[in-house]
């Protein structure tokens, strides 16, 4: 591993400038389990990693009337053991609650996730079904991106050298909705997504029809992919089968997936058909209560 | 801030109970830390990359993996080992039931497994086999099994 300097600056403004003298040469560091891991195997050579943990706002987790806020440093444990977040957003918990093992989840957080920008990131697709987005502070200032938009790649996101991911905006669901996410691995824990679906519904007050849907795919392509029409389809119609399964083969035509040590790609396009269908089904569920 | 980078980073940490102040380089984890600063070798190095959990140990009331842990990050936390579990009285309870229920072999696991067990038995005494189970996943011994594993920590739960 290059040897690097560690900072931990109490500001965001300090962070921003930290990364913004090293250019590529500095990461923040939040939990570290994808950092470290990089900078050990040298696929990032770094002199300086900037831990935001001692900034506060970057630790904050907080749901209102607004919706919820996730600082981009909190763990996730500190999301899917909150009872405010597993009631209203059960859709992150399920993401949430399966990255990595337990040690892991005492570190790892969504906003790292989200800047690792991994296709099979369990955080994300639920993240992108919910609507929410992310709050970026940088050298010329702050802006804010859909997450659907954040990762433009593997290991690629839109953020620039001098900018910094602080925080996860997720509005708050509207009444009678719910969401669900799942992946399939071969085993029951401790793995990565072959495939997976996060899907976020809404239903109208008598509960029999949707009133708009968004679905989110991850392992599928070079990024988490909303597949827009799948969801799209889904508003007006009755919740039944058939307006059910159509959306989930508009999102099976959605994934770009590669074959690779994972899965085929005629395997993963089934699963996403599939685990659409599933996760459509469990959020209308939840979405009744 | 952004110069005068110290290559190295004074912190103050307690350690099983004790205080200690250190200078760490701003790259060593937190494993290499309590190996080969403090010279506290039962925190074992597995994979070094968050899979096998045998550099578990417990910082602030939560177990994490010590080699994805900067020395310099544990500043004025409490950090656990396996050190720490066992009393001039005798064994804990964890560690006795281990022995009893012959969960481990070579032992290169066992204090990542026992950290991590006992992380989950201080706020979960009664935990089901399902509990300890996926609380372990994190976890991973290529000789013993788990079954055994699993039977000790039920035997050391109340």
């Amino acid at each position: 591993m290059h040897p690097f300097a560690y900072v931990a600056p109490n500001t965001v403004a300090e962070a921003v400038a930290v990364l913004a003298e090293h250019g590529d040469r500095a990461r923040p560091l939040a939990g570290g389990t994808d950092l470290l891991v990089k900078a050990r195997a040298n696929v990032w050579e770094l002199d300086a990693v900037v831990d935001v943990k001692n900034i506060p706002e970057l630790m904050s987790l907080s749901v209102n009337g607004d919706g919820l806020s996730i600082g981009a440093g909190v763990p996730c444990y500190q999301v899917y053991e909150n009872e405010e977040i597993q009631a209203q957003y059960p859709g992150i918990v399920d993401g949430a609650s399966i990255i990595g093992g337990i040690q892991v989840q005492s570190r790892a957080g969504l906003g790292g996730n989200l800047c690792n920008a991994a296709p099979s990131a369990d955080g994300i697709p639920s993240l992108i079904a919910y609507g929410a987005v992310a709050k970026i502070s940088g050298s010329n200032g702050n802006r804010e991106v859909a997450i659907e938009d954040f990762a433009t790649g593997p290991s690629r996101t839109v953020l620039d050298n001098d900018e910094l991911l602080t925080s996860i905006e997720v509005p708050k669901p509207a009444a009678n909705s719910g969401a669900a996410y799942t992946r399939f691995i071969p085993r029951n824990e401790m793995d990565i997504a072959v495939a997976a679906v996060g899907a976020f519904v809404q239903l109208d007050s008598s509960g029999q029809n949707f009133e708009s849907a968004r679905i989110a795919l991850a392992s599928v392509g070079p990024t988490p992919i909303l597949a827009k029409a799948a969801g799209d389809s889904l508003a007006g119609k009755p919740v039944n089968d058939e307006s059910i399964d159509a959306a989930a083969a508009l999102a099976k035509d959605a994934a770009t997936p590669i074959t690779d040590m994972r899965g085929t790609v005629d395997q993963r396009k089934h699963l996403v058909e599939v685990l659409t269908g599933r996760m459509l089904r469990q959020a209308v569920e939840r979405a009744r209560g | 801030m952004t110069t005068n980078f110290p290559s190295k980073v004074h912190i103050t940490t307690t350690i099983n109970g004790q205080q200690h102040e250190l200078l760490v380089p701003g790259y060593m984890s937190l494993l290499d830390t309590l190996r080969e600063l403090i010279g506290l070798t039962g925190t074992k190095e597995g994979c070094l990359d968050g899979n096998c959990g045998a550099c578990t140990v417990n910082v602030d009331g939560r177990i994490v993996d010590s080699c994805l842990v900067l020395g310099a990050e544990v500043d004025g936390k409490e950090v656990k080992t396996v050190e720490g579990m066992a009393t001039p009285e005798g064994l804990h309870p964890l560690q006795q039931a281990f022995l009893e229920e012959a969960a481990l072999q070579c032992g290169i696991c066992t204090p990542g497994f026992l950290v991590a067990a006992k992380g989950l038995l201080d706020n979960e005494p009664s935990p089901s086999e399902g509990r300890i189970r996926h609380w372990l996943a994190g976890n991973l011994c290529r000789c013993t099994g788990y079954d055994k594993i699993v039977r000790a920590v039920q035997k050391a739960s109340s």
